[in-house]
């Protein structure tokens, strides 16, 4: 779960870490409000989760009301790469002589934290990463024993930030360090930390994703979760409970598992259809879910066709078409055609009880994407 | 002839009074699977099914000579519950619980470097060796017995390779689902390895994903170490940069390179390990060597 910059910030200023004045602000006369009371320049930023928001014009600068009127206009309801701009938040211009990046991450090759600090802030840092390894300084912890302050001053050190800001540095990246420790973070990164005239270090980004699993110790950051969600269907597929992305093509996928999911998808893809979304129902789903998936995935107008692909372990056929009857019976005519493939545990009971006057049965998975992709090319 | 489970593993079941256990110790047995015991804190001296319960995995291992542990409990208690394992007699630990959390699992992740305990999963559906055993939730009528190893980072992907090996008349050895989380036991290379030392597996099915760098690992190790022909496929080929794709660890970064489906064919063509566009092309590989 990735938490919006107000947010992150927001955890940020509560650890105590130096942060830029900052108000969310919905509307222009909350953002001419908002930069009166920080005092001009400001920057207007548009909160949605999404890289490369400055290109695309989701980040102004301005100087004065005339402009933080325009900016507001421009940014508050655009459209930035798919995503619907409601909020902005207005902070505190920050004039800087330097950047740096910092950040903490899971390093799953050895599965131990790594913090990590580099003088090449600013810029996309998984571009320094892949042409200049070597210009990100890694250090990693033992989390049996959490940051030591040797590893922090190492980390600041061997990555050559200015010596009279160093301690300083080291000091957000051992906060830092304690936040993803204590927020059960799987990823916090501030790009860039932006050095002063005067010496001055601030956290002027901040990005931090949640591990979803620990929310049932985490109530503050569970509240959060609602107002992250960006998309509408995704936030459908949150309230439904169901592991969900959306892609932009037209064949639906629903199925049992991530790995035969993704493979599903793939087959889409292999055979010359486009996918319109992953689905994974998980494992033992009962009918009322498997109706639920149906509805997720006619709720996307892009949708054309869907192919429904069970590969029952623990989830049993009889179960599956119990809820595809459920979910297709309530409609007078079936918005798509819907293909199903039914294997593995009860998937003989289940091709019994399924109404096939409503779906297409194909008995194997490539068979099954192939129907599934020629209706959406029909159904365009 | 199988790897790391057979009719002799003597399996300890923590979590066997909850519903999940509960059935899948009954799936187990029912499978022919020896379950000599539980665990459950403060279910000691009950019984489940005629199968005793104790209040500690060290007391079931010692009391009954178990020698592997099933994981079924839930996720807030699960990275204990397999601490509590790695640091009783048993040699294997598989876990199945779903969603435990990351910097959990760094702790275990620790603590397995320190002891000599096997740990499969978390979030795997275990590890089955046909007509013989199986520890986990896998279906076991779908499996026969054969000449091929399977290790897979994927469940239900796993039936499916199964029954596209299966309308071959192709069985199994032994199969491994080692699980979708960014931080694991067992790995690919350390399932290849026991597949290479079994003179039985005649040639191994590997199932990766996109995410982490574990492909890339196994395809160095079959390059340098195999003589037993390994035919692969990776899932999400197709999933955008960013977006986790249900698995904890299905998920490519940002920057492209490592992780991605591109990288991990490549480097497994690189090794010469064929890699099928489909499941079924997958079965044809393995067909082809035996």
């Amino acid at each position: 779960m990735k938490l919006h910059e107000y947010q992150a910030k927001g955890v940020f200023a509560d650890a105590g870490l130096p942060v830029p004045a900052s108000t969310l602000a919905a509307t222009t006369d909350e953002v001419l409000d908002a930069a009166n009371d920080i005092g001009y320049p400001v920057a207007v930023k548009a909160q949605v989760q999404v890289g490369g928001r400055g290109k695309a014009g989701g980040i102004e600068l301005v100087d004065s009301d005339e402009e933080a009127r325009a900016a507001a206009e421009s940014i508050i309801g655009m459209d930035l790469k798919g995503l619907h701009v409601d909020r902005v938040l207005v902070e505190s211009a920050v004039d800087f002589v330097d950047e740096l990046y910092v950040g903490v991450t899971m390093d799953r090759t050895v599965g131990k934290p790594v913090a990590m600090v580099s003088t090449q802030g600013g810029v996309n840092i998984e571009e320094v990463a892949e042409e200049t390894p070597e210009a990100i300084e890694r250090v990693h912890i033992d989390p049996a024993f959490g940051i030591q302050p040797y590893q922090a001053r190492e980390a600041v050190f061997e990555a050559g930030v200015d010596e009279d800001v160093a301690m300083d540095v080291a000091s957000v990246l051992t906060t830092l360090y304690e936040l993803w420790e204590e927020k059960d973070a799987t990823e916090i990164e501030v790009n860039p930390v932006m050095i002063t005239a005067d010496g001055e270090v601030v956290c002027a980004d901040a990005v931090m994703n949640i591990d979803e699993d620990t929310l049932f110790r985490h109530a503050d950051l569970a509240e959060m979760e609602e107002a992250a969600a960006s998309d509408e269907l995704e936030a459908k597929a949150n309230d439904y409970g169901f592991d969900y992305v959306r892609l932009s093509g037209n064949v639906g996928i629903i199925g049992n598992g991530a790995g035969l999911v993704m493979t599903t998808l793939d087959l889409v893809d292999y055979y010359g259809g486009s996918p319109a979304n992953f689905l994974d129902i998980g494992g033992g789903a009962k009918a009322e879910r498997v109706a639920n998936a149906l509805d997720m995935v006619f709720s996307d107008e892009n949708v054309d066709s869907v192919v429904f692909n069970i590969f029952g372990g623990i989830t049993r056929g009889d179960e599956v078409a119990k809820g595809i009857n459920e979910a297709l019976e309530s409609f007078d005519e079936i918005p798509k055609e819907v293909v199903v493939r039914l294997a593995g545990t009860n998937a003989e009971e289940g091709m019994e009880i399924l109404n096939t006057d409503l779906v297409t049965v194909e008995s194997t998975l490539d068979a099954a994407v192939q129907r599934a992709v020629e209706y959406a090319e029909e159904g365009q | 002839m199988s790897i790391l489970v057979d009719d002799d593993t003597r399996v300890v079941v923590q979590g066997i009074t909850g519903g999940e256990g509960k059935f899948h110790t009954g799936q187990m047995t029912a499978y022919g699977t020896n379950v000599v015991a539980g665990a459950v804190p403060g279910k000691g001296g009950q019984e489940v099914d005629g199968i005793p319960v104790y209040d500690t995995v060290r007391g079931a291992a010692r009391e009954e000579d178990a020698d592997a542990a099933v994981v079924f409990v839930p996720p807030a208690f699960a990275a204990d519950a397999v601490m509590e394992a790695l640091d009783s007699a048993v040699d294997l630990v598989v876990a199945i619980t779903e969603g435990i959390p990351q910097q959990d699992m760094a702790a275990v992740n620790k603590r397995l470097g320190e002891v000599e305990t096997r740990l499969i999963g978390p979030n795997c559906p275990g590890i089955i060796t046909p007509g013989e055993a199986k520890l986990g939730i896998l279906p076991g009528n779908i499996f026969s017995s054969g000449d091929v190893g399977l290790v897979s980072r994927s469940g239900t992907l796993t039936y499916q390779v199964v029954d596209n090996l299966t309308q071959r008349g192709i069985g199994q050895t032994t199969a491994i689902g080692i699980g979708g989380d960014p931080i694991i036991g067992t790995d690919f290379v350390d399932a290849l390895r026991e597949f290479e030392a079994d003179p039985d597996t005649k040639a191994v099915a590997m199932c990766g994903e996109i995410g982490g760098e574990d492909e890339e690992a196994a395809a160095r190790f079959i390059g340098e170490h195999m003589d037993t022909p390994v035919a692969g496929f990776i899932a999400g080929r197709t999933a955008p940069p960013g977006k986790r794709m249900g698995h904890a660890g299905a998920i490519v970064s940002g920057g492209g390179g490592a992780g991605t489906a591109e990288s991990k064919i490549q480097a497994l063509n690189d090794a010469g390990v064929p890699v099928g566009d489909t499941p079924d092309e997958v079965a044809d590989h393995i067909e082809g060597f035996l």
